[in-house]
């Protein structure tokens, strides 16, 4: 069977290869659309530190043999504080001005961190098995599915759905939202504002270096694994809007299968396509699909 | 004591600035050259951040641009270089006008995250286009003959010509912000509705501003090329995008030249402490951090703060302090 002159096997195989990467892009959009949300800061480091997440846990299987699971539990904490203390002694003494000073401040640590795991690895990529679990495939009978990438599809969605519920559905959610919407208003009703901030970003780096974790058996692991992925992530962002969750998850994964299906039909543009799905949104529809402008 | 520093300012310029000529019996001409290139480049980036407020994320796409179609037009085709400089610089202008389109749609931290995600795009361009040679580079091009006169083979010529070229191009730039021109800019930077309201049109000033600022940028992409006899990828990557928003930042956003203080420093750094590798980077990266920390004024933007603070009676000062880092034109 043949879809436009492809083989059903490819195609499938291509969608869903999108899919997992829709999922990261996912992952990575919802962290920083929370970020962004509270802080007002777009946090470039955003890749860098779904990156040292695979590298901490790279570095975890190697010296202290930590299994996957357990890596995939602790590595997000690991980072998250690093992140927390980023935000407490960095981050935290720019809010008062231009959002665009966040990025920069971000984007030098995106310098610091890549620079330093390429003193201390290497450029080049390290393998990083995936858990003996989820080896091997499923024969679905019209297609082959590797378990390790259903998987993946599998806790994004998760994910996604349990940070909507925390956040729609939970008291903290409520002051988060709360704190969003009128920080100052929140503050004088006695929580603390300043410590959500800081759990705040904790948590979108954690996401952001769970999503490493979730990576590295599929990538290889190296210190620009994060920046290229970022910027996709970016445009994605610009597409779907900072304020929606359920807005940028959908569009991440509608990306990453647009992204699967042109590597099918016209390979060359497969990693210019979410580009250009950008420019022509931006001619179309400038606020965006999700249209609510926030600058 | 004022006036006393600021004359040993003014000297200390002019004494640099008669300095130039005879660089090339100092030091290495070529590092000379790239540090004329990127002052041109910082210069002309500064045209949208510091004049416009305006932050592009992606000023290496039109760097790269102009130095692969500058590459191209001598290598491929055999042109003399005054036309494919000029070339270049028309190709960075058009794409400059063509991304400043898109991107002025969305504002602030949107626009900076468009400009980077379509330099993203341009570099993807060139990596699988076939005459840039993916990873290698354009490599070997030749530098040829300047108006059929001037052999650009000699550091020493192409030297005088790359000086006479940066020096245009800075004076150019310079014209440009002291103009009514420059006035709309700083009008749209400083109040965005207020101009509308006074009737410019303000995206077609936008757009302008973005093709100048990447037409000259062009220029030193160009330059660039004939230099190193090299087009490469380093030139459309994002950290080129990076680094010349910390050359500005570095060297003084608010003032015209100060961003050429910043390119000699960010040069520097990388030709002397090339060996260091990676740990460059790291280096580079803190000065980043500790620039939009402690530093936003940058070095020029610090020094003309400094003079203009013990005059506490100058119109603008209350102003300045108001908006900080934003209003000086040195």
């Amino acid at each position: 069977m043949e879809i436009f002159g492809v083989p059903l096997q490819a195609f499938l195989g291509q969608i869903i290869l999108g899919l997992v990467n829709g999922a990261f892009y996912a992952v990575l959009s919802l962290g920083l659309a929370i970020i962004f949300g509270l802080l007002r800061i777009v946090n470039f480091a955003h890749g860098a530190f779904f990156m040292a997440g695979a590298f901490v846990a790279f570095i975890l299987g190697r010296h202290l043999n930590l299994g996957y699971w357990s890596s995939l539990l602790t590595v997000p904490v690991v980072v998250g504080l690093f992140g927390v203390l980023f935000e407490r002694l960095f981050l935290r003494r720019i809010y008062g001005l231009d959002p665009i000073y966040g990025l920069l401040l971000t984007f030098g640590l995106v310098l610091v961190i890549e620079g330093g795991f390429r003193v201390a690895f290497g450029s080049s990529g390290h393998p990083f098995p995936s858990p003996p679990e989820l080896r091997g495939v499923w024969n679905l009978g019209f297609m082959v599915l590797p378990v390790y990438r259903a998987f993946v599809i599998g806790v994004a969605i998760v994910v996604c759905l349990a940070t909507w519920f925390i956040i729609e559905k939970t008291q903290v959610g409520a002051y988060l939202r709360a704190a969003t919407e009128r920080p100052d208003l929140t503050r004088a009703f006695g929580i603390n504002v300043p410590l959500l901030l800081t759990l705040t970003y904790g948590s979108g780096v954690g996401l952001a270096a769970f999503a490493g974790v979730l990576a590295a058996p599929i990538q290889h692991v190296y210190p620009s694994m994060g920046s290229d992925l970022v910027i996709v992530v970016f445009a994605i962002v610009v597409i779907g809007g900072l304020g929606s969750i359920m807005g940028s998850a959908i569009t991440s994964l509608g990306l990453g299968v647009i992204e699967g299906l042109t590597k099918v039909y016209y390979s060359q543009a497969s990693t210019t396509v979410v580009f250009l799905v950008m420019a022509l949104v931006l001619l179309l529809r400038p606020a965006g699909l999700f249209g609510r402008e926030e600058t | 004591m004022l006036v006393l520093l600021k004359r040993s300012l003014i000297l200390a310029v002019v004494a640099a600035l008669l300095a130039v000529p005879l660089m090339p019996h100092f030091i290495y001409p070529v590092f000379a050259m790239k540090v004329m290139c990127f002052a041109l480049f910082a210069c002309a980036y500064n045209l949208l951040l510091g004049h416009t407020g305006i932050v592009s994320f992606g000023h290496a796409a039109f760097f790269g641009t102009a130095a692969y179609v500058t590459g191209y037009a001598m290598r491929e085709l055999g042109l003399p270089p005054e036309i494919s400089i000029a070339a270049g610089v028309i190709g960075s202008a058009g794409l400059g006008a063509a991304i400043g389109a898109l991107a002025i749609r969305r504002q602030g931290i949107y626009l900076a995250m468009i400009t980077l995600a379509l330099a993203q795009l341009v570099y993807f361009v060139f990596l699988q286009a076939e005459f840039t040679g993916a990873e290698d580079g354009m490599q070997e091009i030749p530098r040829g003959v300047l108006f059929g006169l001037i052999d650009l083979r000699s550091d020493f010529n192409l030297f005088y010509v790359v000086m006479a070229l940066t020096g245009a191009g800075l004076w150019l730039v310079y014209r440009i912000v002291n103009s009514p021109f420059g006035e709309v800019l700083r009008a749209i930077r400083e109040h965005e509705p207020r101009a509308r309201s006074l009737g410019y049109a303000i995206e077609k000033y936008k757009i302008l501003a973005f093709a100048l600022s990447a037409g000259l940028s062009g220029l030193a992409g160009s330059l660039k090329c004939i230099v190193f006899q090299l087009a490469s990828l380093t030139d459309v990557h994002w950290h080129m995008s990076g680094e010349v928003i910390l050359m500005t930042l570095l060297g003084g956003m608010p003032t015209v030249f100060g961003p050429a203080i910043g390119a000699i420093l960010v040069s520097a750094l990388h030709h002397y402490f090339d060996a260091l590798g990676a740990w460059v980077t790291i280096v580079i990266g803190l000065i980043f951090i500790l620039c939009v920390l402690v530093f936003r004024r940058g070095v020029a933007g610090q020094l003309h703060h400094m003079l203009q603070e013990r005059r506490p009676t100058a119109p603008s000062a209350e102003r300045r302090n108001l908006k900080e880092g934003q209003h000086a034109q040195v």
